[in-house]
């Protein structure tokens, strides 16, 4: 569906290159950037046009406040309180006056104008540098108007990447298992929802048991583990058309699937015999190869951007620990050592790291480590937690954390987390359900 | 000096009884789950089921293991021994995982467990037609609580019937 909606987008006024802010996202942010949001102005007319078609009071607004969430919780940014700003949103017509923003400690500003033409909503913002006084960007959309929670995560991507010099992650969805019900007989449905927690929706019904969906990097696709029918099997699932099917002819379980980068394959295990190997199936001409062959369980397999690596968890050595080989099976080498189990690993987007699930003396912990083992870092410790997926730019992961339940069975719970590759800023993704095996889309804009 | 050395042996003694009492004190706890528990296998009856008289229907398994103990092996031989008596009745294994490991690895341990039993199974004259695997990994715990016990219990591979 979002696929076809298309969002123009003009830059207004060439960026200029030698701007003084600049926010270092490489290490814990402990002092996140003051900024301004602006809320964007709308014309009486536009305004009324709006309310009409989305029920919403003042777009202008609902948009400067999804920007100043996304900032927020990116844990970079400080959005001001809107209380302080001396000047109106009509400042989007006139230039800013900078003294004004410099006397509430804005460091950058962000301001722009909502407009309802031809029943499309178009949207123009700028970025300002207060201290240095210049525009830093400026840009324009024209979208339909029920896209206008995407132009909030838009603008907020290009001022993520404006500010940082890296792609923003807000314009993406996060595919997870929605679960309700008593621990012994959970019902779990595959749900999708903003990457903000907006537009939550549920795919399946929950009549059969469905696990650990995974995005195809280049489209809307997704595959997941189902047990219909009792036979648990991998399926894809087009998230625009509904339709799914059943991945391969298999004789037995297959699970754990990802997709490949270029989205043209798909990895995953096959149990037989009380092992498990991992396997390719070629999604155009529906070859099946089988890339590892062990009595050992080979499982949790995930591609390098570049396709040419493979990480995945064996209990070969005894207990399970990470393991990468060549897209061929060759060349297989174990890198976790450290004490403890180590299970699955995700490749980096950026390609530098690998991220893992690790059991030590009864506690979870998310880490990641070079993909040759070396520089092992634990970002987060709990009772249970495990399955990180990564952000787009891989600068923050998402994952599930599940509590202890006391000695009459209560206070269970699973949720998802997310936090950054520098260990800071944890934290809860709200679901209306509790939730587990989430997985963060491709931006859907580029 | 002597004064001393007897205070010595004293001492000695004392710590000796004190370590014994450690060791008492420790092994009055094991007993105390041992009705249920041996190493972290369980081997209490709370959730067992009977396919017939003296058929219980399931197996448990040591963390992270897919070995059957001896009385899993007991077990294993009365399923058989109905079986066979029972020529018509196929039979589901359903592997079982405890929640203390990661999802995909679960699965396949649970598939591990229920061959385990299926290969036992089959050395006793069951006929591999007859049963069908089927992991549940950790999604379907018997007991819900977060303990040693409660895990004990959920490490298991159940014979179900099919038809």
């Amino acid at each position: 569906m979002t696929k076809k909606i298309l969002i123009l987008l003009f830059i207004l006024i060439p960026i200029n290159a030698n701007a003084l802010i600049e926010v270092d996202i490489t290490r814990g942010n402990l002092n996140p950037l003051p900024l301004a949001v602006s809320p964007l102005s709308i014309d009486e007319e536009s305004r009324k046009g709006f309310e009409k078609k989305l029920k919403k009071e003042n777009i202008g607004s609902e948009i400067s406040k999804i920007i100043e969430n996304n900032l927020r919780t990116s844990g970079l940014f400080n959005p001001l309180d809107k209380k302080a700003f001396l000047q109106a949103p009509d400042i989007a017509n006139l230039k800013p006056r900078f003294e004004d923003w410099n006397l509430i400690k804005a460091q950058a500003l962000i301001t722009g104008k909502v407009n309802y033409v031809d029943d499309k909503l178009r949207v123009e913002f700028r970025l300002w540098d207060v201290l240095a006084a210049k525009e830093m960007m400026a840009l324009a959309f024209t979208t339909v108007p029920n896209n206008w929670r995407r132009v909030g995560h838009i603008i907020s991507d290009k001022v993520y990447e404006r500010l940082t010099g890296e792609k923003g992650y807000f314009d993406t969805r996060i595919i997870y298992v929605s679960e309700e019900g008593p621990k012994t007989q959970r019902i779990k449905k595959l749900a999708i929802m903003d990457q903000d927690g907006a537009n939550n929706k549920f795919l399946t019904l929950g009549n059969e048991l469905v696990l650990t969906p995974r995005f195809n990097p280049a489209s809307q696709m997704v595959t997941y583990l189902s047990y219909f029918k009792n036979l648990p099997r991998v399926y894809l699932l087009d998230i625009e058309t509904g339709t799914q099917e059943v991945v391969g002819d298999f004789p037995g379980m297959t699970f754990a699937p990802r997709f490949s980068p270029d989205g043209k394959k798909i990895i995953m295990s096959f149990a037989k015999d009380g092992k498990s190997d991992i396997y390719t199936m070629d999604l155009e001409n529906r070859i099946v190869e089988k890339i590892t062959n062990h009595p050992s369980i080979d499982t949790s397999p995930s591609y390098s951007p570049d396709g040419k690596y493979i990480t995945f968890n064996s209990d070969r050595s005894g207990y399970q620990q990470i393991y990468v080989m060549k897209n061929d099976g060759s060349d297989v080498k174990r890198i976790s050592f450290g004490n403890g189990l180590y299970g699955t690993p995700v490749w980096s987007p950026r390609g530098d790291l690998i991220a893992f699930t690790k059991l030590h003396k009864g506690k979870f912990y998310i880490g990641v480590m070079r993909t040759d083992g070396s520089g092992e870092r634990l970002l987060t410790e709990n009772y249970y937690q495990e399955a990180p997926s990564w952000s787009p730019n891989g600068r923050v992961l998402i994952f599930y954390r599940e509590t202890k339940t006391n000695s009459k069975g209560e206070g269970f719970s699973a949720k998802l987390w997310s936090i950054d590759l520098t260990g800071y800023n944890e934290r809860q993704i709200k679901t209306p359900t509790d939730a587990s095996d989430p997985s963060w889309s491709s931006l859907l804009s580029n | 000096m002597r004064l001393n050395k007897i205070l010595k042996n004293t001492l000695l003694v004392l710590t000796a009884c004190l370590v014994l009492s450690a060791c008492a004190t420790k092994k009055e706890v094991a007993t105390d789950i041992q009705g249920q528990m041996q190493g972290d296998v369980y081997t209490g009856t709370d959730t067992v089921e009977y396919l017939a008289d003296g058929v219980p229907d399931r197996v448990f398994f040591a963390t992270n293991e897919s070995i059957l103990t001896t009385a899993s092996r007991e077990t294993l031989r009365a399923q058989a021994a109905w079986l066979r008596k029972n020529p018509n009745i196929n039979v589901v294994l359903e592997g079982h995982a405890d929640e203390r490991g990661t999802r995909e690895y679960n699965l396949a341990l649970g598939e591990r467990r229920a061959n385990a039993a299926k290969d036992y199974l089959m050395t006793y004259g069951i006929s591999s037609d007859r049963i069908t695997v089927l992991s549940y990994g950790k999604e379907r715990p018997v007991d819900s609580g977060s303990n040693p016990l409660a895990w004990s219990k959920n490490r298991r591979s159940v014979t179900v019937k099919a038809n």
